[in-house]
């Protein structure tokens, strides 16, 4: 009985990971391929979320309260983190009225005169 | 008991020069300090060490013990202890004694000579580390301990040699000295390494050396003793290594007079005294010490006759004096030497602060030619130079007499007659050099009479009386008993003389009526040939001796040019074909490399998120599949 009802939530578990898998994916790709700073952001929370999703699901499996407070501070941090981010978007749109990741090149390496 | 007070007696002109060092700075960088404070500390440093000295000279006349005082443990190498050691014994506490008091007496001299410098502050920086330099040296206990003096001594006289920097040729005198010090130096470090290496298994004060040197075998004793020569040579101006004491001039007279009468160049012939132990055991170094120092006797006498320049000639005839305190070392008469060391430190001292204080009175004139007729002008001068001359000529009852006697009675006694022979040979030299620069310089006539002088200060006049009757007298410590006297120096210092002289008293008789006779000989042609001397024409001197034998020249081909070429090779071919290259290779290669790695820094963000989390992976993957 407790074996099969181990066996039940290791399948469930599974799964919970191949959707924390697929948010993460999506995200990534996400990140690489868009250049508006707005997305890439939403596919970093994208990403953090899928990491406190298996947070969550673990301690679930493992029956265990420790990881869903943790999972519960990472999103408190995250939505202090969400206050930083949207001003520094601010900040930015100000200084070049552009949201495209890609203009933001100052500290690219110039080519130097003996290089 | 009270033997930390020897530590004092180097402790207090050190701790001096550091106060008046950064007075002096604070004096340049801040507000300016006024003479007479940097005066108040310079001049009582160099007294107060004279009273230590003083009392420790009076209990070793009650208890003839060593007194050695360890301050503290210096170098401690695998239970191997060097100390901070000093040790008093007759030989130092005599040194320190005449060290001191005529160092204290130039000390006041040099601060009227110096009065108008800017640099007051800093010259006594370094007159007071050059008098306490001095003093380690003597008190030393052991001989890494009087390395550290003799190095201070060299730097110090660099410093004060080049002191006036603004003249270039004056900072190459200082190197020059410095650089011939350095050759000496070597021959020390040599010579310690061997004793360490043979007879330092005890301990590296004297008194373990001296137990330690009886079973080494005499070949190395006498290559100890040689190598310690070198150094000897180095600093007291010996051939072949006295360069650069002419050039020493460049430095300010109370330099020259510091220099040259009570520190510095007697560090040569202390130092073969303190080693008496050694050389005792190998009479044929010493031997060969004495023939130098006769040949230099000889050699700096010749040049001195024919040289122009008041304080050369002067520098010379250090050097000559100077040859026969190492004949008498040499020949195992210490007493004798270091007794000449002693009279020698007062007329040389007087003679030197006489010359500075014609020469400031004439506005920095050097040329003896060019002055004339002084002796109305500066009556005390001439008085106090005068018995200063006679006294260096070896005339009695004056100070060089008794000493020069002695040296001259060592030599013979020994059965050196050929060193003998040289000694009183130069002797006659020596009273006809010095003759003539008094006759030149004070008596010539014919010289330009509208001169304005340049007043001197009391300052400067008081220590030349005080020398003068020290001039007189010190030669009474040392009266052969021939004459009735006694001889208080050679009872004083009778540790360190193994050997007593047989000398039949006619014989001795005779020599002494000989060096009367060999002075008057050199003072009565220096008479006919300078006594109103026709100042109008400044003489043109050429030829092998004016131009000192063309040693420098020789010099300059042998060594410096050599080393000039060595050091072209060096710098223009070696070190732009090879060691550039090298260095300058590696250099370019970290910054093409460099470049190379900056492109990667594309301000792509997007990229970097990308080779992030591709590292991530790859680094993930790696821990799951491996290190499961």
């Amino acid at each position: 009985m407790q074996e099969r009802i181990k066996i039940e939530m290791a399948d469930l578990l599974l799964s919970y990971i191949a959707l924390a898998m697929i948010l993460f994916s999506i995200g990534f790709l996400g990140i690489i391929s868009r250049k508006n700073i707005f997305i890439v952001y939403m596919s970093i929370e994208l990403m953090l979320n899928a990491v406190n999703l298996i947070f969550v699901a673990l301690g679930r499996y493992n029956e265990s309260m420790e990881p869903q407070v943790m999972a519960m501070i990472i999103i408190a941090i995250a939505a202090a983190e969400a206050a930083v981010f949207l001003s520094l978007i601010v900040v930015l749109y100000r200084n070049k009225k552009s949201l495209n990741s890609d203009i933001f090149n100052v500290l690219k390496q110039k080519d130097t005169a003996n290089g | 008991m009270d033997n930390f007070l020897l530590a004092w007696i180097v402790l207090v002109p050190l701790l001096s020069s550091l106060i008046l060092g950064t007075m002096y700075l604070y004096s340049i960088k801040v507000t300016k300090i006024p003479n007479i404070v940097f005066s108040m500390f310079a001049l009582t440093a160099p007294f107060i060490s004279f009273v230590l000295g003083v009392s420790f000279f009076f209990r070793l006349l009650e208890n003839s013990d060593v007194i050695i005082y360890r301050a503290y443990k210096w170098l401690s190498v695998d239970g191997y202890d060097i100390d901070m050691g000093f040790m008093a014994d007759q030989l130092s506490i005599f040194m320190v004694l005449f060290i001191t008091f005529v160092g204290g007496l130039i000390h006041i001299y040099a601060s009227g000579y110096m009065k108008d410098d800017d640099g007051y502050g800093k010259f006594f920086f370094y007159f007071n580390l050059f008098l306490a330099s001095m003093l380690l040296l003597v008190l030393a206990n052991s001989p890494i301990i009087m390395f550290i003096g003799w190095e201070g001594v060299g730097v110090c006289s660099y410093l004060l040699i080049s002191y006036y920097y603004q003249d270039s040729e004056n900072v190459k005198a200082g190197n020059k000295a410095f650089i011939a010090n350095r050759v000496g130096d070597l021959g020390f470090i040599i010579a310690m390494i061997t004793m360490f290496y043979y007879a330092g298994s005890n301990g590296f004060d004297y008194i373990n050396l001296e137990l330690g040197m009886a079973n080494v075998p005499v070949e190395v004793l006498s290559f100890i003793g040689l190598a310690l020569l070198i150094g000897a040579i180095g600093k007291s101006a010996q051939i072949p290594l006295f360069v650069w004491l002419p050039d020493a001039m460049a430095g300010p007279t109370p330099v020259s007079a510091l220099i040259h009468a009570a520190t510095m160049v007697t560090a040569g012939v202390y130092m073969v005294a303190r080693f008496h132990f050694l050389y005792d055991m190998i009479p044929n170094v010493g031997l060969f010490i004495a023939y130098i120092g006769a040949f230099s006797a000889l050699f700096a006498a010749i040049i001195a006759t024919k040289q122009t320049d008041i304080k050369k000639i002067l520098a010379y005839s250090t050097m000559s004096q100077l040859g026969y305190m190492f004949i008498a070392v040499g020949l195992g008469g210490y007493s004798a030497g270091i007794f000449h060391v002693f009279t020698h430190a007062f007329f040389k001292a007087l003679l030197f602060m006489g010359a500075g204080a014609v020469i400031v009175a004439l506005h920095h004139e050097q040329n003896i030619f060019k002055m004339g007729g002084m002796r109305r002008k500066t009556p005390l001068v001439y008085f106090t130079m005068l018995i200063a001359t006679l006294a260096i000529a070896g005339i009695p009852p004056f100070a060089g007499f008794f000493s020069k006697d002695e040296i001259l009675l060592t030599a013979f006694g020994s059965g050196e007659y050929f060193i003998w022979i040289i000694g009183v040979i130069t002797a006659v030299l020596t009273a006809y050099y010095m003759f003539r620069l008094l006759f030149v310089v004070f008596h010539g006539s014919n010289y330009k009479e509208n001169r304005e002088l340049h007043s001197l200060s009391k300052n400067m006049t008081m220590p030349l009386v005080i020398l003068a009757i020290g001039s007189i007298l010190a030669g009474f410590i040392g009266v052969p008993l021939l004459l009735g006297g006694q001889n208080y120096i050679g009872i004083w210092l009778e540790i360190l003389n193994s050997k007593a002289l047989h000398v039949e008293h006619s014989i001795e008789l005779y020599l002494m009526g000989l060096n009367i006779l060999a002075a008057v000989i050199g003072l009565l042609i220096a008479y006919k040939k300078f006594f109103n001397y026709d100042m109008s024409k400044v003489p043109e001197y050429t030829g092998l001796i004016w131009n000192k034998f063309y040693i420098d020249e020789i010099y300059d081909r042998i060594f410096v040019d050599k080393l000039k070429k060595l050091s072209i090779f060096i710098s223009y071919k070696l070190d732009i074909n090879f060691i550039d290259k090298i260095v300058m290779g590696i250099s370019n290669g970290f910054i093409r490399s460099g470049n190379v790695v900056a492109r990667l820094q594309s301000a792509n963000t997007r990229m970097y998120a990308f080779s992030m989390l591709m590292g991530i992976s790859v680094i993930s993957t790696y821990l799951i599949i491996v290190m499961r």
